[in-house]
């Protein structure tokens, strides 16, 4: 592998607080040297030198959310094919829910997920493995066994867990073996059989709502377990307003908790559910206009630490459907930067922080190797023309499955380039 | 029926609610409506305005008055009626709403009568079938041609609908007929209330363009028109109101409250009944209920939209 210089690129790395115009050497399928000053370092002979004038160098994205149908659901994705929608959307690694079939729960399932993925995917795949057996929310799995396994942290993925006493219990173990507890909370009494967000428009559709409660509540409830066991928490995916000031008061009580919105949640509102339209039925649903400005601004503010894809592959058989009957999910690999990078544009939020978000927080919370481009690390890298337009048309997704709510959308703002540990795995 | 080409073109291919329609296509259509049932009181019942053409009722739930309501009407003019019995048609053995779809459009139907339990369903139909879609109730959403056939009662016995003041009690949340006809009389003119106990109302029931009233003496004073829904059964324990009785004493329809309504005021209800759940009996059968008139209209309505549906395609025979 010869060596690559990345020269004249605009270097952003929220490690660092970096937001500069300069160079990044990559040898050895690890960053050399990266910054304004690096190219008077001298380069390695021999080095391929690319012209990145006018282009932005992140480190590679680092989604936490990505739900994959291997083993069980390979009609919808398998890790391989995530692998390859992930480049191509510049995320150099991603964090596989448990939520398959078998749910990845014992040791030999995330064995199977890390040699599957060594052997198929081009991307880093890191399995985070169930809290609770078969996701049942009643006994824990094996926390040790499956950290020394390669399991990078626990969540019951789309299950919210409704016994306090088996989350408070969970919380506690995990803490011994410095695992985070990433949870989506759902009030299932009260969200009953709500299919969106609970308001006006629900009404008019004659769709049940799920009230802003229904998440606000259980989230409520495992702040105060948290603060009790003093275990790391992660909200994995908030969506209402009640929810980041829920956040906001644990982390200024010193909490160790942390919290995730999905893309969705950042760019759409419960507007865009239309007429129907079941590929915009998600979990959370998409919420009010308010919202959704709430969640920004909590983004910007830190409230909000990392942004996921919460990537949900759905065939037809499972959307073509009455708007209640279909599932819930939506893929988002391929999109994620590009509809990120409305906030950016549009100046609702600064591009370094979208990236700490997006990449460098994520890394931190899971304790993974990238999201950095400091010297010494991965060159996990991604490559991006901050301003080029495209539109997402449905031909071009790589995904096994098509439901993306962001068909037909103008975005700006397109990966050129991603490599994993040196290895170039997508490029225009 | 006689002479409809006096009349303007409907310019819809479908009838998927109320809300596509502006105040003149339901005028229209119960134009057209007033004359059918002049047509349905003949001994000679029959016309030929949709010979030759075939009509698929598609009932995902079980119905006895509005799927026989739609097939008369089919019949009386003379369409071909085919009635897809879920319960002993491969949708049992896991087919899905589309595939149904889709094959039964393959046998070229001309109208699709559906009835789902879920919202939405007639419009996803609409998107994948070629011939007109009719909405027969779509889970909670709406019910279009209930709404018609209420207002067309209304109309004949009240006259135009602008400023009656019409309250509609019971179970609004769960109710498509609630909604289809929140959106008709609002578009002809009438003053609208909802009277229920509030966990029966829709979240943003102040923003419908009703004026919401918890209280059956409030509700219904001087109402020219009392419309009551159905409870259904499994909400009534516990759930939604805790007792038949409690309800049926706060909420129920009995002579006592009905006096709060104008003298003349119609008492109407879309059917099937509870007696003595939101409607006592007395009053069900008494001289102020237009309940059978309601389902004499249902007949003329239908048939006055599904006429208008396939002649707003006169002679073009177009598919898409």
């Amino acid at each position: 592998m010869t060596a690559t210089v990345f020269h004249r690129a605009r270097i952003v790395d929220p490690s660092r607080g970096l937001d500069e115009t300069g160079t990044v050497i990559v040898d050895g399928g690890k960053i050399l040297a990266s910054g304004a000053s690096a190219f008077n370092q001298g380069t390695p002979e021999s080095a391929t030198v690319v012209d990145c004038a006018g282009k932005a160098l992140l480190p590679g994205l680092v989604d936490s959310r990505v739900f994959i149908g291997e083993p069980g659901g390979e009609h919808r994705e398998t890790i391989a094919s995530a692998s390859v929608a992930a480049a191509a959307g510049g995320v150099t690694s991603i964090v596989m829910m448990p939520d398959t079939d078998p749910a990845i729960d014992n040791v030999a399932l995330v064995e199977f997920v890390l040699r599957t993925a060594k052997d198929t995917a081009i991307v880093n795949v890191f399995p985070a493995a169930a809290i609770t057996k078969q996701l049942a929310g009643r006994e824990m799995t094996e926390f040790g066994l499956l950290r020394e396994a390669g399991a990078v942290g626990f969540t019951d993925g789309r299950h919210t867990i409704a016994s306090s006493l088996v989350m408070r219990r969970a919380l506690t173990y995990a803490r011994d073996f410095g695992a985070v507890i990433a949870h989506e909370t759902q009030d299932a009494d009260l969200a009953s059989s709500g299919v969106m967000n609970e308001g006006l428009y629900a009404s008019w559709l004659g769709l049940a709502g799920i009230p802003r409660e229904a998440e606000a509540i259980p989230l409520e409830r495992d702040l105060m377990l948290a603060r009790l066991t003093g275990g790391a928490y992660h909200a994995a995916k908030i969506s209402t307003a009640l929810s980041i000031e829920a956040i906001r008061r644990a982390k200024a009580d010193g909490a160790r908790v942390t919290a995730g919105v999905a893309i969705h949640n950042l760019a759409l509102n419960e507007n865009d559910v239309g007429e129907y339209r079941t590929f915009f039925r998600l979990m959370p649903p998409l919420r009010a206009e308010e919202d959704r400005l709430a969640m920004i601004e909590a983004l910007k503010d830190g409230t909000l630490d990392v942004i996921v894809s919460s990537h949900d592959p759905q065939d037809v058989d499972t959307k073509r459907l009455p708007f209640a009957d279909a599932e819930a999910g939506a893929i988002a690999l391929e999109t994620l930067l590009g509809v990120a990078l409305r906030l950016y544009h549009n100046g609702d939020a600064p591009l370094l922080r979208l990236v700490e978000t997006l990449s460098t927080a994520p890394a931190r919370l899971y304790g993974l190797e990238g999201g950095t481009l400091k010297p010494g690390s991965p060159a996990d890298i991604v490559l991006v023309d901050l301003d080029e337009p495209w539109i997402v048309s449905e031909s071009a997704i790589r995904s096994r499955s098509k439901n993306t709510c962001f068909e037909g959308a103008r975005l700006q703002g397109r990966v050129l380039q991603t490599m994993v540990a040196g290895h170039t795995v997508f490029s225009v | 029926m006689t002479d409809t080409a006096s009349l303007p073109i409907y310019r819809h291919r479908h009838l998927l609610g109320i809300r596509d329609l502006s105040p003149s296509d339901i005028e229209l259509l119960l134009e057209r409506a007033d004359r059918a049932v002049a047509n349905s009181r003949q001994v000679e019942k029959k016309t030929s305005s949709l010979r030759g053409r075939t009509q698929i009722n598609l009932f995902y739930e079980a119905s006895t008055r509005t799927q026989s309501s739609f097939e008369l009407a089919g019949k009386r003019l003379g369409a071909d009626v085919m009635n897809m019995s879920v319960a002993s048609s491969s949708v049992k053995k896991g087919e899905t709403l589309i595939d149904t779809a889709m094959t039964l459009n393959a046998m070229h139907p001309d109208i699709l009568v559906i009835r789902h339990q879920s919202a939405g369903a007639a419009a996803l139909l609409a998107q994948k079938v070629g011939c007109a879609v009719v909405n027969a109730g779509d889970g909670t959403h709406e019910h279009p041609t209930q709404a018609l056939l209420d207002a067309l009662t209304i109309r004949r016995a009240k006259g135009p609908l602008s400023k009656l003041i019409v309250a509609i009690c019971g179970d609004i949340l769960h109710s498509r007929v609630a909604r289809s006809n929140i959106l008709l009389l609002n578009a002809l003119g009438a003053q609208v209330r909802v009277v229920a106990p509030s966990t029966l109302l829709p979240t943003g029931i102040e923003q419908m363009g009703v004026i919401v009233h918890r209280s059956m003496a409030e509700g219904l004073k001087d109402a020219d028109v009392v419309m009551m829904l159905r409870l259904q059964r499994e909400r009534m324990a516990g759930a939604f109101v805790p007792s038949v009785r409690e309800y049926f004493r706060y909420f129920g329809l009995d002579a006592e409250k009905l006096k709060y309504a104008k003298p003349d005021a119609l008492v109407m209800h879309p059917g099937p009944m509870n007696r003595g759940v939101e409607i006592a009996s007395e009053i069900a059968d008494g001289p102020q209920s237009v309940i059978q008139e309601q389902v004499e209209m249902g007949v003329a309505v239908r048939m006055a939209v599904m006429e208008a549906l396939l002649d707003s395609g006169r002679g073009t025979g177009e598919r898409s």
